[in-house]
């Protein structure tokens, strides 16, 4: 049994005084996309920024490659797990390729400059996030979904084992959703890496993931393989409305009805 | 923006450096022509020019780069710490603190002697007041920035009291100091250390500045360790900012315009702006003290004005054309 990327025991989460769940248990193992559902509020965000040290949880009930959060340094664990945010700030002037090569922050030692490979790296993910033609822009200049596809760059850019994905599909069109999403799923197999992603959209999740936890808002959850978790039952209770699958030719989608 | 323009917008304000520091030395009421700097600088031949450039002209251009590049590097230290293109040295409360400081002495007739100290004391007063009301716990940025433009109303006040009640003898000296002025100036070796001590460690923190500039989370989540990173950026700035004030007074616009000329110039990277900044605000205050001397001789203006005066054209020539090529 190899270790798992991400492990969780009796994790509890709390925005304030409001409890969000509680007695988590969650394994990711390398090469496994988890789909994080739920209601607004229910907590996808708050467990996604508790995996990389940006919330008040215990540390030592999360453990990232075996080792409790707390015995991570931030740096450290910077170049083990990197997460798209759901807003990005840009108050500050920057360039889109400045921006894209802080993604090479975490692995470069003090003093050091970027090299031959980390502008490489850089302009390899612009390329795939169709940006290249931008790279010289101001940042503040881009559109709301040209921002997003910054943000998945500079990701790429920081190439972590762990990708953590909040609302990964904001401001972003039908066919880059798509085309974005599989890159990264292709990513996650190809390098045995791992990939957590909250989500509004149950048919993205459904696409791309193998694994679902779903947070219902209350305390508790369920967690398993997607077929276990993704039930029209689960699912409608989960949301509080009447969700069922439609079966296509393209596969089946989920679509609420009240 | 390549490395190569990069050292070329360097290199480029190192020249001009050179040539604020030949005319802040060479102008004033007695020119003291080029040839003859270099000779008296290297090899001193007594005389009147010897006394005008060792005694007069060299320890105010010296104060005036000090002060100039201390307010610039403050200046980007801000901004970051408060992700607020607005921001300069002064906006949370040290100039404020420091201008009573310095007012109280005047006001009660003490011996000038003691301006430095009273200032010095003043700026690190509304430094402990501004961290102790917003920076114990958690600090955003706009807790932080709304205590401090709180606290340095409180200083206006204050300030406005003292020049309402104080007469008129004292109140040029007054404004002399809240505008900024050179003329009583003098720096000490150390200074130039504490300037390079700034430099450097804020150099060292370069990269993580600009994870900063795009949020506090995003730094963190590349690997800064953000609050102590906060820390160390706040009490920087308000040591360079209180040692930049007690040499100077408070010198406006240095602080706020130069690291903003230098981004528009393409200087956004902090392992860049840093040193420019540096090396821009020195040439800067430098020329507008060189300007500040010579424009209305004999009488001198506070260089504070002359920072304003240049800035402001220069600034917004600055902007129009990055508008422009965009």
């Amino acid at each position: 049994m190899t270790v798992p990327i991400v492990q969780t025991r009796q994790l509890r989460l709390q925005m304030g005084e409001r409890l969000l769940c509680e007695q988590l248990n969650l394994t990711v193992q390398a090469g496994q996309r988890l789909a994080v559902l739920g209601q607004n509020g229910s907590g996808k965000t708050t467990l996604l920024h508790a995996l990389l040290k940006l919330g008040s949880v215990d540390e030592d009930r999360i453990e990232i490659d075996g080792r409790a959060l707390s015995q991570w340094s931030r740096a450290e664990l910077a170049r083990r797990v990197g997460i798209l945010f759901q807003d990005n700030h840009d108050d500050m002037p920057a360039s889109v390729h400045e921006t894209v090569m802080l993604g090479r922050l975490p692995h470069l030692p003090a003093w050091r400059w970027e090299r031959e490979k980390d502008f490489a790296m850089a302009n390899q993910a612009l390329t795939t996030v169709g940006l290249e033609h931008l790279a010289r822009r101001d940042v503040g200049s881009l559109s709301g979904g040209e921002r997003q596809r910054l943000a998945i760059a500079s990701l790429l850019t920081q190439a972590p084992t762990l990708y953590l994905l909040d609302e990964p599909s904001n401001h972003l069109d039908i066919a880059f959703q798509i085309s974005t999403l599989s890159l990264l799923s292709a990513t996650v197999k190809r390098d045995h890496s791992a990939l957590i992603m909250a989500t509004h959209d149950i048919n993205l999740a459904s696409r791309f993931c193998d694994h679902t936890l779903l947070l219902h808002g209350d305390g508790t959850y369920t967690f398993g393989p997607q077929a276990d978790v993704m039930t029209d039952e689960t699912l409608s209770r989960a949301y509080g409305c009447d969700i069922r699958h439609v079966v296509t030719d393209a596969g089946q989608f989920f679509y609420p009805f009240t | 923006m390549s490395p190569l323009r990069q050292y070329t917008l360097l290199s480029a304000l190192t020249v001009l450096l050179g040539a604020s520091i030949v005319i802040a030395l060479s102008s004033g009421s007695v020119s003291v022509p080029v040839s003859s700097i270099w000779q008296q600088l290297l090899n001193p031949v007594p005389g009147i020019e010897q006394q005008i450039l060792w005694e007069l002209r060299l320890p105010r251009a010296m104060a005036a780069f000090v002060t100039g590049g201390l307010l610039a590097l403050s200046g980007v230290i801000m901004q970051v710490l408060l992700r607020n293109p607005l921001a300069d040295p002064y906006i949370l409360g040290i100039s404020g603190g420091a201008a009573v400081g310095a007012l109280s002495v005047i006001l009660l007739g003490v011996a000038s002697i003691w301006i430095t100290q009273a200032a010095f004391a003043g700026a690190l007063l509304s430094v402990f007041v501004v961290f102790g009301l917003a920076g114990r716990q958690q600090w955003s940025a706009t807790r932080l920035l709304l205590t401090g433009v709180v606290v340095s109303a409180g200083w206006g006040a204050i300030i406005n009291v003292m020049l309402t009640t104080s007469n008129g003898n004292n109140v040029q000296s007054m404004l002399f100091w809240l505008m900024g002025d050179l003329s009583q100036s003098r720096t000490g070796s150390w200074h130039f250390a504490l300037l390079l001590t700034g430099l450097l460690l804020i150099l060292s923190q370069a990269r993580a500045l600009n994870a900063l500039a795009r949020g506090e989370l995003m730094a963190a989540a590349l690997g800064v360790n953000v609050s102590r990173l906060k820390l160390l950026l706040y009490f920087t700035a308000s040591i360079l900012t209180a040692t930049a004030v007690t040499v100077a007074g408070s010198v406006g616009f240095v602080g706020l315009v130069i690291p903003h000329m230098l981004r528009l110039l393409g200087a956004r990277d902090h392992r860049w702006l840093v040193p420019c900044s540096v090396v821009l605000g020195g040439s800067f205050l430098l020329l507008a003290d060189s300007l500040a001397r010579t424009l209305v001789a004999p009488q001198q203006l506070p260089v504070g004005v002359l920072t304003a005066m240049i800035g402001v054209p220069a600034f917004l020539f600055i902007l129009h054309q990055g508008a422009r090529s965009r």
